[in-house]
């Protein structure tokens, strides 16, 4: 069965944010790119759902400038078989990614399309859902592991306080949480091999942006702590200051 | 007169913090448009009995579509009745919580009446008629103010970020009895497991106990579970990614980056050591406890209050000392 898993291109989680002097983007100097944690995790869970059904294509698909072709060859280097970038503006309206996104995916051969939960810039958590909508399709969100049942897909899914067995009807949408397994590295004869892949890029049908970013700003320094004091102690001190001070006990 | 919404999640029956705090929401909204705070809540027959307290934050009507199938969140059901409702409705705005119910709901409904959603709000303004909302980006290493150019404005906001205000005021309950057809359903819950027994989760509480590496063995949790029992109820047990990698947490109670995110009044962090990844879960917790024998662990650079030293030592002196303080209450 034919997976598709959409991925995006986000500054590495250890990257430092700065808001560059216009005050609406980040300084993009010094920043280390890499794919979305969570978007990993769904790579990683395509490429075992491949394998252990025996059967079907892993596809990457992307909206961003062509320097996504980046983080679909690392994808691709993981064991994805070919990959699509949609030449695009992305922006803090998620309905636009989705429809861009949508209008790749309606008539794609792919009974399964995977998300990550949520992007690790814009941090929206809601792309996949939206798409789901779009293009009529059941959607399970927060999924940890999945696996095929008879006609359905059987996924794993995390909620407030516990967990769900939720059964889902194909085609589908799954956006993928931390599942048990990490995202493989890739060895050196799969970096060699994604280079031959097919990476085909083409222009994003672009949808209107109705979410207008007004500014961007780091956020106010955390006052600096304090050591109350070492070992034990400095717990009575420590408690005082917690009932009388921070109001938090 | 367009009005503002809010949806109301309820679990087991019961409307919850989220419901308030998204009442709340709704209710300063629409002050400053010069509008009326509505509620939209479903669940199992009977909730409407205890919807009715949204109004004294807010609401001043309050609809409860009541259903045996309901009880339970299913998207399936959920999306085209509350879509249904806001477009009857004509609402100029529509608040949902962010909670894992309101993330997997409110893009759905979004996408259906072909409108933006702005999520995980942690401020919600109106200026000029325009409705804006400051949302935390790169996991909160900077926030995006933006304005949602549509109606209506759609917006999802952080548990435990707002604190709702209690009005005199008292809302107007009509119940109702939608149409449910589960044989259309193409998503299915077969199971449902609570994680530990009927534990709170890490994102609703309001205080979080967060262990990490430095707890040495799964085992050793019984300090925390001793330290959580003596602050009180509505205390979480929180986790590093590194022990539940390690398989001695489950993913659940993992905290940053690839975890939840907590805003929580008090956050412990034991034996963590705050890499950016974990910090990316908890920053916007409104005060942080670090107990560390490395007086350098970078965790020490977000803590309000820090205590460096062996935390096998430190927390049941914590725990005793708390429970004292109880005592004395
Ligand atoms: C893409 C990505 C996503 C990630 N997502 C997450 C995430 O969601 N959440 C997360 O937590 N991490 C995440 N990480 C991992 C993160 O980088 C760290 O590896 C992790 O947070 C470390 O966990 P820790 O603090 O428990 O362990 P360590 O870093 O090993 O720290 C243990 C601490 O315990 C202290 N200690 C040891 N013994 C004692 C004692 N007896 N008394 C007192 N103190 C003691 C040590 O001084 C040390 O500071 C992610 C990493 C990546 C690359
Ligand atoms: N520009 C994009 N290109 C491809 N996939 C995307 C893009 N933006 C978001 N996604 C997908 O949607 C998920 C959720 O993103 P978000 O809703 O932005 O947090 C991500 O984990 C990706 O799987």
């Amino acid at each position: 069965m034919n997976v598709i898993v959409c991925v995006k291109r986000v500054p590495d989680t250890e990257a430092r944010i700065r808001v560059d002097g216009s005050g609406t983007s980040i300084e993009k100097s010094g920043i280390k790119y890499d794919m979305s944690p969570y978007d990993a995790f769904a790579v990683e869970a395509a490429l075992r759902f491949k394998e252990s059904t025996g059967t079907g294509e892993v596809t990457l698909l992307t909206l961003g400038d062509s320097s996504a072709q980046e983080t679909l060859r690392k994808g691709l280097a993981m064991g994805a078989d070919k990959a699509v970038l949609l030449d695009g503006e992305v922006t803090l309206d998620g309905l636009a990614t989705a429809k861009a996104l949508g209008e790749e995916l309606r008539d794609a051969d792919a009974p399964l399309v995977l998300f990550g939960i949520k992007a690790a810039d814009d941090d929206q958590q809601q792309v996949g859902p939206m798409v789901s909508v779009l293009l009529d399709r059941p959607c399970v969100t927060g999924v940890s592991t999945f696996e095929m049942s008879g006609d359905t897909v059987v996924c794993h899914r995390e909620i407030e306080g516990g967990s769900e067995v939720v059964e889902v009807d194909l085609p589908a949408v799954l956006c993928m949480t931390k599942g048990p397994n990490d995202p493989r590295l890739a060895a050196l004869k799969g970096i060699m091999a994604a280079k031959r892949k097919p990476l085909e890029e083409k222009p994003a049908i672009a949808a209107e942006a109705r979410v207008r970013l007004v500014s961007l700003e780091e956020p106010p320094q955390r006052a600096a702590g304090r050591i109350v004091g070492e070992g034990t102690d400095a717990v009575p001190e420590l408690v005082r200051l917690l009932r009388e001070e921070a109001n938090a006990l | 007169m367009a009005n503002v919404l809010a949806f109301a999640e309820q679990r087991d029956g019961q409307i919850g913090s989220t419901a308030r705090e998204a009442v709340g929401v709704a209710a300063s909204l629409a002050d400053s448009l010069g509008e009326e705070a509505h509620a939209l809540a479903f669940g199992g027959v009977g909730l409407s009995g205890s919807a009715g307290l949204l109004g004294g934050f807010g609401a001043a009507a309050i609809a409860v579509g009541e259903h045996a199938l309901l009880a339970d969140y299913n998207p399936e059901a959920y999306v085209d009745l509350v879509a249904e409702h806001v477009k009857n409705g004509g609402y100029s705005a529509v608040v949902f919580p962010a909670s894992t119910l309101g993330k997997d709901l409110a893009p759905r409904v979004a996408a259906k009446l072909d409108v933006p959603l702005a999520s995980d709000a942690t401020a919600v303004s109106v200026n000029e008629g325009a409705i804006s909302v400051t949302r935390p980006v790169f996991s909160g290493k900077a926030f995006a103010r933006v304005e949602i150019a549509a109606r209506p404005a759609i917006v999802s906001i952080r548990p435990n970020v707002f604190q709702p205000h209690e009005r005199s005021a008292a809302g107007t309950v009509s119940t109702f009895s939608p149409d449910v057809d589960p044989s259309s359903w193409r998503v299915r819950v077969v199971e449902r497991r609570g994680a530990s027994g009927d534990q709170l989760d890490v994102t609703e509480a309001s205080i979080i106990v967060s262990g990490g590496r430095g707890m040495k063995d799964p085992d050793n949790w019984t300090i925390l579970e001793e330290l959580r029992d003596a602050i009180g109820p509505d205390v979480a047990l929180g986790a590093s990614r590194a022990v539940v990698d390690a398989g001695w947490r489950p993913h659940g109670e993992q905290v940053g980056q690839t975890g939840k995110t907590v805003a929580p009044k008090l956050y412990v962090a034991v034996g963590i050591s705050g890499a950016v990844q974990h910090l990316a879960g908890m920053r916007t917790a409104k005060t942080i406890v670090a107990i560390n024998r490395d007086a350098d662990a970078p965790i020490f650079g977000v803590a309000d209050y820090g205590i460096v030293g062996d935390l096998f030592e430190i927390v049941p002196k914590l725990t005793e000392e708390i429970a004292a303080l109880k005592q004395g209450d």
